[in-house]
């Protein structure tokens, strides 16, 4: 964390790189981390919870060591991401939103990937899987060097 | 780098800067032929930096691999541009042009690259299969010819895909930092506003409003310190405009920022760039760095005594901080809620100080006013809406992707003319725009022309410019629903009307699309939609219902359907469709028995399968594998007026 800190002048307007800055290291905001973070912005936890909490990219508890990331944008949506947000929730036995038991994959659905011309969209960690298909996730997930599918 | 001395002056007079900028364009004017291949998000998933660095390994392998600086010595070269910005066409990548020829190749792969490097440099021939090819099968010879291209104006995007974003040199090459220099040489503040305003330049983040009028506001406000605001907080779902501007020249936006700088008297601005935007974020960093070092950003910027420091802020996952004040908000270190106004944030904005806070693409546009003048922005567009829109062209369209056009230009020119009418033929249902706080247009407005006032009376929006084609498999009920659904999730939850108000709507349509809907809850929904709007704080709340409105005013009847017939004429709504097989089609192949997730099909061989109704989660894996020739599988739904069941071909 001092390394962290030895970035920043300690100002209440660098919470949100600072909260960047610390998921970045530890992959989510540790309880800790959050106090230390308020002692050194000097305001109280509640408003650092309070702006983190506010964010969709700030976690709070453990992740998985891949992302799969369903775009569920216009362009998706309108070309069947929804079977394929089921069809990896069926797959992987996680709701969207949710970290497999084993820690191994985060589900999200995004809103836009941008990547509308290929739609639809899945990101597994950073490849781009466009034009997919709901048959075809087992198929991403088996591309994933750890996988055991 | 290898080879030569790397040009580098400190530029310290716009006269350096024009010396600069000629020796760029003499040495990037050496490349004899130059290989651009398209490094953007789209062409990058679809594989362009395979072919990218094969372009690089042949080139080498010819022994024809000249560095950049060796060009600043005189030397003649082939080169493979690094990683261009997008081309735009992202529905054909990875795409390579070859300039200067202008030549167009689509659907390229790292095994083509030989032929076309023979093709170029030895045969002087061109690569016939790899061209665009017309409907008709006639192929187009350079990208002037193919319509996705020559339907448009290319204003904003006119460097993107034919630079390296990477190096400034080559932005110096074309007319780079000449419009700061313009401006800080031969204007004061007050002109350059003044050529602004004249231009009648409207604001290109969605609401159009006036950005003369805008700075005007700022450079009158009271107080010494100013900021200037880039939002590049896209988060419209379906619009990536304003990612591909970053990514494919981010110097523009970087120019327009300073010129905005000087116009209201600000010292410092901030970029705030949405989180999910990782190689926006790294060209905006390299873009400052070189910018600041070659002193056309920074301190005493070109020896004219202003300064301007930009930073870049990444935003961290919210959608609502796209409105100013909330973005505001979120760059003091808080939560991103907004705030009413007035005061608005030329006035009262950062830290409490006069802030001007502009669109990328508006920003961008800024340097071409003031260096042709506003008499030439005016000159394209309408009346009230000059100038040019950026639209990212998605759905269900032939060719997708990255369009710039004129204001004033038809809804039909776009679908039919640039995006090559409907997948497969299809027919059209509707046009998508402005994103969650737009809304949907029928077929009888296909000859709406657009801009900023004739969307907004349709009952729509430009927004910050995602325009998703609608083609009959797509269900307007569903698309409104998609729409709160989103900002439901996105409602910052600090105003009444938008926090439970879009809430109950959202419930009302989920209702509607499970076939749960009353005859009375549509007259329900636009009487909460009126009053949404006239009760949000902020552009979210105030904007949220339009999809619902407009799809309640063009597409009522499928409205009906859903609360009537129980029946999704879209064949969409999964609670009001089922899949069935059809037993005298059904040659008992077993694929969609073996691929389907639930084992909701039964069968054995020789025997047609049966869909088990209970069991099916309605995935539809079994339409899609289903051999075309059997075409055994179909869906239907609700019983409509005649009792017949409605189905679709495959």
């Amino acid at each position: 964390m001092a390394a962290i800190f030895s970035r920043f002048k300690g100002r209440r307007e660098e919470l949100i790189p600072i909260l960047q800055a610390v998921q970045e290291k530890f992959s989510y905001l540790p309880e800790e981390a959050m106090q230390q973070v308020a002692r050194f912005i000097s305001v109280s936890e509640s408003r650092v919870y309070g702006a983190a909490t506010f964010y969709s990219q700030f976690y709070f508890t453990q992740r998985g060591k891949h992302n799969i990331k369903v775009c569920c944008g216009t362009a998706c949506h309108v070309k069947g991401a929804k079977s394929i947000l089921e069809a990896f929730e069926r797959e992987l036995g996680v709701a969207s939103g949710g970290t497999t038991e084993d820690f191994k994959y985060n589900l999200e659905r995004v809103a836009c990937i941008g990547s509308c011309a290929l739609a639809p969209v899945v990101m597994v960690d950073d490849t781009v899987y466009g034009h997919m298909e709901a048959r075809r996730v087992t198929e991403c997930l088996k591309t994933d060097p750890d996988s055991k599918l | 780098m290898t080879g030569g001395k790397e040009l580098f002056a400190e530029i310290d007079s716009p006269a350096k800067l024009a010396k600069i900028s000629e020796i760029c364009r003499a040495a990037f004017a050496r490349q004899k032929t130059r290989f651009l291949i398209c490094a953007g998000t789209g062409c990058v998933a679809m594989g362009s930096l395979p072919v990218l660095a094969e372009f690089k390994r042949q080139i080498a392998e010819r022994g024809l691999a000249v560095d950049v600086e060796m060009l600043f010595e005189g030397r003649e070269a082939v080169t493979a541009a690094a990683g261009s910005g997008c081309h735009g066409f992202c529905e054909k990548g990875p795409l390579v042009r070859v300039e200067p020829q202008g030549i167009f190749y689509n659907k390229v792969k790292a095994e083509d690259v030989a032929e076309i490097l023979a093709a170029s440099l030895d045969q002087n021939s061109i690569v016939e299969r790899l061209l665009y090819k017309n409907p008709d099968g006639s192929p187009c010879l350079t990208v002037h010819e193919v319509p996705f291209y020559s339907g448009q104006t290319r204003n904003v995007l006119e460097r993107c895909g034919l630079i390296d974003p990477e190096d400034i040199r080559e932005y110096f090459a074309h007319d780079g930092y000449q419009a700061l220099a313009k401006a800080l040489r031969e204007y004061t503040p007050e002109q350059v506003i003044e050529i602004v305003s004249r231009s009648n330049l409207r604001g290109r983040g969605g609401a159009g409003f006036t950005t003369g009028k805008k700075w005007a506001t700022c450079r009158r406000a009271p107080g010494d310190t100013k900021y200037v605001v880039c939002n590049c907080d896209e988060g419209d779902p379906g619009a990536f405009m304003d990612r591909s501007v970053l990514e494919a020249d981010p110097h523009a936006v970087l120019e327009g920022m300073a010129i905005a700088a000087y116009a209201v008297g600000a010292e410092r601005g901030f970029l705030y760039v949405r989180a999910e935007y990782p190689l926006a974020v790294a060209r905006l960093q390299k873009a400052m760095e070189q910018a600041i070092k070659w002193k056309v950003l920074g301190e005493n910027i070109m020896g004219c005594g202003f300064n301007f420091y930009p930073e870049i802020f990444q935003g961290a996952g919210a959608f609502v901080c796209g409105e100013e004040t909330s973005l505001l908000a979120s760059l003091e270190g808080g939560r991103g809620m907004p705030r009413m106004k007035p005061p608005f944030p030329a006035e009262e904005g950062l830290w409490k100080r006069p802030t001007v806070l502009n669109n990328v693409k508006t920003l961008a546009k800024v340097p071409k006013i003031i260096d042709q003048g506003a008499d030439w922005f005016a000159a394209t567009g309408t009346v009230k809406s000059p100038g040019t829109a950026v639209f990212a062209l998605t759905g269900k369209i032939k060719n997708s992707g990255l369009i710039e056009v004129p204001m004033g230009i038809t809804l039909r020119e776009i679908v039919y003319g640039i995006g090559g009418g409907i997948i497969n033929d299809g027919k059209f249902k509707a046009v998508q725009t402005g994103g969650p706080s737009g809304g949907c247009l029928p077929e009888e407005l296909l000859e709406l022309e657009v801009d900023f006032d004739s969307l907004r009376s349709a009952g729509s929006m430009m927004g910050s410019g995602g325009m998703v084609v609608l083609d009959e498999k797509s269900c307007m009920v569903d698309i409104a629903r998609y729409f709160l659904e989103f900002t439901v999730h996105e409602s910052c939850g600090q105003c009444t009307p938008c926090r439970d108000g879009i809430w109950q709507m959202l419930h009302i349509l989920n209702d509607i699309t499970a076939g749960k809907g009353r005859p009375e809850d549509l007259a329900l929904l636009e009487e909460m939609g009126k009053s949404i709007i006239a009760g949000a704080i902020c552009g979210l709340g105030k904007t949220a219902p339009n999809p619902v409105l407009s799809t309640l005013r063009y597409f009522r009847p499928e409205y009906e359907a859903h609360i009537q017939d129980k029946a999704c004429p879209a064949l969409n709504c999964q609670e009001l469709i089922a899949y069935q097989i059809d037993p005298n089609k059904c040659k008992a192949c077993g694929r969609c028995r073996k691929e389907c997730p639930v084992e909701a099909i039964k069968g054995e061989k020789k025997t047609p399968h049966v869909i088990e109704q209970s069991k099916c989660c309605k995935c539809g894996i079994c339409l899609e594998t289903c051999p075309a020739k059997f075409s055994a599988v179909s869906k239907i739904t609700g019983k409509h007026g005649d009792g017949s069941l409605a189905s679709i071909d495959r």
